[in-house]
């Protein structure tokens, strides 16, 4: 009985030392193989009373099932051990970055115009194009700009034949729309306009959002100065945005007038922005002339239109805090990317 | 539009300081761009007088003054000035005085000599840039007043920024009727009295040839006795706030009643003159030397008062220097005249002529001024030249040429409809009334007649807006806009500009904006067929030509930006393009387009990844991603692109763009070693969205064979692809090409073309009979067109 007791003692003290599969099974051999220590024993009872045989087997194959037990949960521990090692080998430095492919931008000018839109959109606006190279007529003479008004002469438009120019303003399209458009008509149109003019606040180029809601019922003064007031609230996305309107002139609009908002960037206490005065300009608007619409068939009576234009660059300059109107056309990636 | 505040106030007064009547200037339509004071704070500087003046005993250039300053004893003053006189006025800063830059006037020794107070430049008191000396005060100027008081230098100057349609603001008359209108204050013009006329003096005889250009002329002779006197004070300070210099008597007097009027005038040196004047359109070789020195080419646009030597002024715009007054011109010939905006529209600017006259009538004048101006301008004049003669006023009028001033029906009903809130009838009433507009009939319309100033003044709508900004807009209730409900239509089968944008932006294009002008060389090197569309006027060579394709902007902006260091540039631009080619409207195309452009590396620097240069196929992957389906490429010659790697994009039967590297040719000009790869589209095919066909989804496993064929190298992979493609039974799903070989095994000029044909079965499963069948009618087809041999 010591015996067989020192054998399981040295047996299993035997298994845990042994640290790869195939010492493991070697050893498993030496005491449960055929011709193992324990498997001899076995054997050996025969030689034994046959009063003792039944005890001295019983003991031996109690050994030999702790033995079976201890190898297979020493298996088990070196696979695992064994799997960890290669995962440990395998292990990656998660901190290095990932794999880029790099990522554009909405241009800033786009991205202003893109937050117009869907603005107009939601407020029922449909968005409405027209060329940028324009004749006279639909650019001056159809929205009531007489062929002496000093917006005409070259020093503001740019000339490509006599009686063709670059558009100077996006409310032609107010004219092309209405000619071939059944009334009320709703629409915004947006685009690139162009100026001879280029110092630090003029670009030769640069985008106009032209707006235009002509209809039966609804349409005053009282009407546009809601609907603007609630653009530029949305558009700064500041409910009590303070707005103001001030009486003003253009050509195919009466009455007319000019939109300020509280300088959004020192809330109307005064800074280099906007002068000091508390206010930013930041569009034109007014009540469509008659002179535009009754040429085109509409009758001015029964028909009222409202009508605004506003600048992109400026919006998105105030939106954004861009200081050089300039820098918008430059395309230095360094400046656009802030724009991700 | 300058002016001063104290001038205002001497025609209207209201309870206003500076700043409130700005606001309700501006509020009421006439934008005060800015409000300055016309001198910068200081104080206890008065009037002086010197006395003495003797050398200073220790410093060549100084002088010891005694200044009488009102006070019982005169002051003694150390004074660096070089202009001192015995008996000269002049500002005196008292001690204790502080002025502009902190400089506070402490009594002092000065080398030994005591020193009681400052003689004065004016540079020192900040009324001038740049002065010589102390500045000389007027002989009747009181000893020991206040300087601010004197020169009224607490006075403000307004700056208006006035829109075209107020050009009866362009006076002071004007602004005060306004201010009188807006505050509900009294006007209170100056009262002078008409000189009576000498009927045996002359006038000349004036003939108006150009009616349309002028249709009324009124003039007149005067004699001067002492043409050199000084200009008054007053006046030259009121010329002075409005932005005008003083010159001389006669000029400032011609200015000064434009300013105050409204009514522009001009003198001639009626001894210059010969014979009758005219009134006409120049003739073409006629020339002018005007009084600002340039000699201009007369054209027949051009409006002029001649004699019978020939064009002696500009109407409405400049005189000629040979009939210029001069301080000693005695005898002058006053003219007052309506020039139509028409007959002065752009000729200013065009001719680079800067002329308040000008400004004006482009505007629009009031034609009713022409004899009131003449008086005053004469009551002045003999006033202060030491007085004079003055001939019968000669007032020619072609009355049906004059603006046409037709009544025009206004009715409350449609105010309000128009502002969209109640306003009182007689609220109404009294606007228009205080405007200066006749109103007759009853509250249910009345028949507006607008006075003679309110050259705007022309629909009803005109009247709307009087209401509204004599109302104030800030009355106005901001109203939610109503209107039917109604859906904004998207259509389905469109694809917006974002999402194409989307799309390359997540393939790191980053969007641009060029302008749509470009420099012509661009254009040549890069166009197909380089633009002809040039600016008349444009700003400058480099932005001449409208672009034709999108490379120029997208090149440009490449080296603007491989000059600051970076690296990898990958960007688009959407926009028009213009050809030659009319449109609809005989104006040139101008389609939409998208372009891009990609430099440098496959991906930005990073770990674990080669840097290697991005290729055709890289971009042409983009390029595949944004088309419709049905498009394809077929190799192309292009003048920019390199020959063997461009392509043109065909869809729907047209060519609807291409892409390409850059033709090494063009690597110099933009100074680049390695050629970026461009591609330009247009827009409109690829809005269109493709419909998603639905059929039943398989229940048999799709099952895959593999053919390698041989064939020349020069076979289009296309070309064998479409064909194996149009050539395969319906239940082949699709085949793709997934290896191309050359090299070890493949004879030399031929190329290995692996495809990949997908069998799905929807009825039953194909046999291994059936599958054999397929792949060898494929090879067939192979084998027949194009020669090829299974590898």
């Amino acid at each position: 009985m010591q015996v067989l007791m020192s054998l399981q003692e040295e047996a299993l003290a035997l298994f845990a030392r042994l640290d790869t599969p195939h010492a493991l099974e070697e050893a498993k051999a030496r005491y449960l193989g055929k011709t193992g220590a324990l498997t001899e024993r076995l054997k050996g009872l025969s030689v034994l009373p046959h009063e003792e045989r039944k005890s001295a087997g019983a003991a031996i194959n109690q050994v030999k099932g702790i033995l079976e037990r201890a190898l297979q949960q020493r298996r088990e521990a070196l696979v695992q051990a064994q799997q960890e090692r290669e995962l440990r080998a395998s292990a990656l430095d998660v901190t290095l970055p990932g794999r880029q492919h790099g990522r554009g931008a909405t241009h800033p000018v786009t991205r202003t115009l893109e937050r117009i839109e869907t603005l107009f959109r939601s407020l029922g606006f449909e968005v409405a194009e027209g060329p940028e190279v324009e004749s006279d007529d639909y650019n001056f003479t159809a929205l009531n700009i007489p062929a002496d008004h000093p917006a005409r002469a070259m020093h503001d438009t740019f000339y490509l034949a006599p009686g063709v120019v670059l558009r100077t303003h996006t409310s032609p399209v107010q004219v092309r729309y209405l000619k071939s458009h059944g009334l009320p008509v709703r629409i915004i149109a947006p685009g690139r306009v162009f100026r001879c003019d280029s110092d630090v606040t003029h670009t030769p180029m640069f985008h106009q959002v032209e707006g235009l809601w002509v209809a039966e019922e609804g349409v005053s003064l009282a009407a546009l100065k809601g609907l603007l007031s609630e653009f530029m609230r949305h558009f700064f996305e500041q409910e009590d945005l303070p707005t103001r309107f001030r009486p003003s002139f253009f050509p195919f609009t009466e009455p007319s007038a000019e939109m300020d908002i509280g300088c959004v960037i020192c809330q109307g206490h005064g800074c280099r922005v906007c002068s000091h005065t508390g206010w930013l300009e930041v569009l034109g608007c007014g009540l469509v002339h008659p002179n535009v619409l009754e040429p085109l068939g509409i009758d001015s009576e029964r028909y009222v239109g409202l009508a605004f234009g506003l600048g992109v660059e400026r919006l998105a300059m105030i939106r954004y805090g861009v200081d050089d109107l300039r820098t918008f056309y430059e395309n230095d990636l360094r400046f656009l990317k802030h724009f991700q | 539009m300058k002016f001063s505040e104290a001038w205002l106030r001497t025609w209207v007064d209201p309870d206003l300081d500076a700043a409130e009547l700005a606001h309700v200037l501006t509020m009421g339509g006439l934008e005060v761009e800015a409000l300055s004071p016309c001198a910068p704070p200081f104080d206890q500087v008065v009037v002086g007088q010197i006395l003495t003046v003797e050398k200073h005993p220790q410093a060549d250039r100084l002088n010891c003054l005694t200044v009488d300053v009102g006070t019982s004893e005169p002051l003694p003053i150390v004074c660096g000035a070089p202009n001192v006189a015995v008996g000269m006025k002049a500002p005196c800063a008292l001690v204790g005085a502080v002025l502009p830059g902190d400089l506070t006037i402490k009594a002092a020794k000065v080398r030994g000599i005591e020193s009681q107070g400052m003689m004065c430049s004016a540079r020192e008191l900040g009324l001038n840039e740049e002065s010589e000396g102390l500045l000389a005060l007027d002989a009747q100027a009181p000893v020991g007043q206040s300087l601010r008081v004197w020169l009224d230098l607490d006075d403000q100057q307004f700056t208006l920024k006035l829109t075209p349609n107020r050009a009866d603001c362009l006076s002071m008359r004007g602004v005060a009727r306004e201010v009188a209108a807006l505050t509900q204050c009294s006007l209170t013009p100056p009262i002078f009295i008409s000189r009576e006329a000498n009927p045996e003096f002359g006038t000349r005889t004036v003939q108006i040839d150009a009616r349309e250009g002028c249709a009324r002329y009124g003039g007149r002779v005067i004699h001067l006795e002492q043409p050199d006197q000084p200009t008054p004070d007053w006046m030259v300070r009121r010329l002075e706030r409005a932005g005008l210099r003083a010159k001389a008597l006669v000029v400032d007097v011609t200015n000064y009643v434009m300013l105050e009027l409204g009514q522009p005038l001009h003198a001639f040196a009626d001894a210059a003159l010969t014979g009758n004047l005219t009134v006409r359109w120049a003739r073409e070789g006629e020339s002018l030397t005007v009084l600002s020195g340039q000699t201009l080419a007369l054209t027949a646009d051009l409006l002029v008062v001649a004699d019978e030597a020939g064009p002696q002024a500009l109407a409405g715009l400049m005189g000629g220097q040979n009939s210029a007054v001069s301080a000693q011109t005695q005898d002058i010939f006053l003219e007052a005249a309506w020039f139509s905006p028409g007959a002065l529209a752009g000729r200013a600017r065009r001719l680079g002529l800067a002329s308040e006259a000008a400004f004006r009538f482009e505007r629009g004048v009031d034609a009713s001024l022409t004899q009131e101006a003449l008086e005053r301008a004469t009551q002045l004049l003999l006033d202060y030249a030491g007085g004079g003669q003055a001939g019968p006023i000669l007032d020619l009028v072609h009355p049906e040429k004059l603006p046409r001033r037709l009544p025009v029906r206004v009715r409350p009903d449609r105010v309000r409809r128009l502002l969209g809130f109640e306003v009182a009838v007689d609220t109404m009433r009294q606007i228009l009334t205080r405007l200066g507009v006749g109103l007759e009939g009853n509250d249910v319309g009345w028949t507006a007649t607008a006075p003679t100033w309110r050259v705007d003044l022309e629909r009803e709508v005109d009247y709307v807006e009087e209401i509204a900004r004599c109302v104030g807009y800030d009355q106005i209730p901001m109203q939610v806009p109503r209107a039917p409900l109604r859906a904004i239509h998207l259509p389905e089968r469109e694809r917006s500009r974002q999402t194409v944008a989307q799309r390359l932006q997540a393939r790191g294009f980053q969007e641009v904006i060029t302008y749509s002008f470009v420099p012509p060389e661009g254009e040549q090197r890069l166009a197909m067929q380089p633009s002809i569309l040039n600016l008349l006027n444009p700003l400058s060579q480099d932005l001449a030509v409208m672009r034709s394709t999108l490379s120029v902007g997208l090149m440009e902006t490449l080296v603007f930006n491989l000059k600051r260091k970076q690296e990898q540039v990958r960007i688009f631009e959407w926009g028009r393009c213009f050809l030659p080619a009319r449109d609809t409207d005989g104006l040139c195309a101008q389609p939409l387009r998208l372009g891009g452009l990609w430099y440098g590396t496959r991906f930005p620097e990073q770990w674990g990844i080669e840097s290697e240069s991005a290729d055709f196929f890289d971009l042409k992957g983009v390029v595949e991603e944004l088309l419709p389906s049905g498009a394809s490429f077929v190799s192309t010659q292009h003048p920019a692109l390199h020959p063997g790697r461009s392509a043109e994009v065909w869809w729907n039967g047209q060519s609807i763009g291409w892409l390409g590297e850059l033709h090494p040719r063009l690597g110099p000009s933009y100074d680049l070693s390695r050629m970026p790869l461009l591609f330009e589209l247009e827009w409109i095919p690829l809005t269109r969205e493709s419909w998603p066909e639905y059929g039943p989804t398989p229940r048999f496993q799709p099952v895959r064979r593999d053919l390698a064929l041989v064939v020349e190298e020069s076979i289009p992979a296309m070309t064998l692809w479409d064909a194996l493609r149009a050539a395969a039974p319906k239940n082949v799903a699709d085949i793709l090409l997934f290896d191309v070989y050359q090299g070890a095994g493949v004879e030399e000029g031929k190329k290995s073309l692996a495809f990949c044909v997908k069998i799905q079965d929807t009825e039953r499963s194909s046999t291994e009979g059936e599958l054999e069948q397929i792949c060898q009618e494929l090879i067939g087809v192979a084998e027949r067109r194009f020669g090829a041999v299974l590898r």
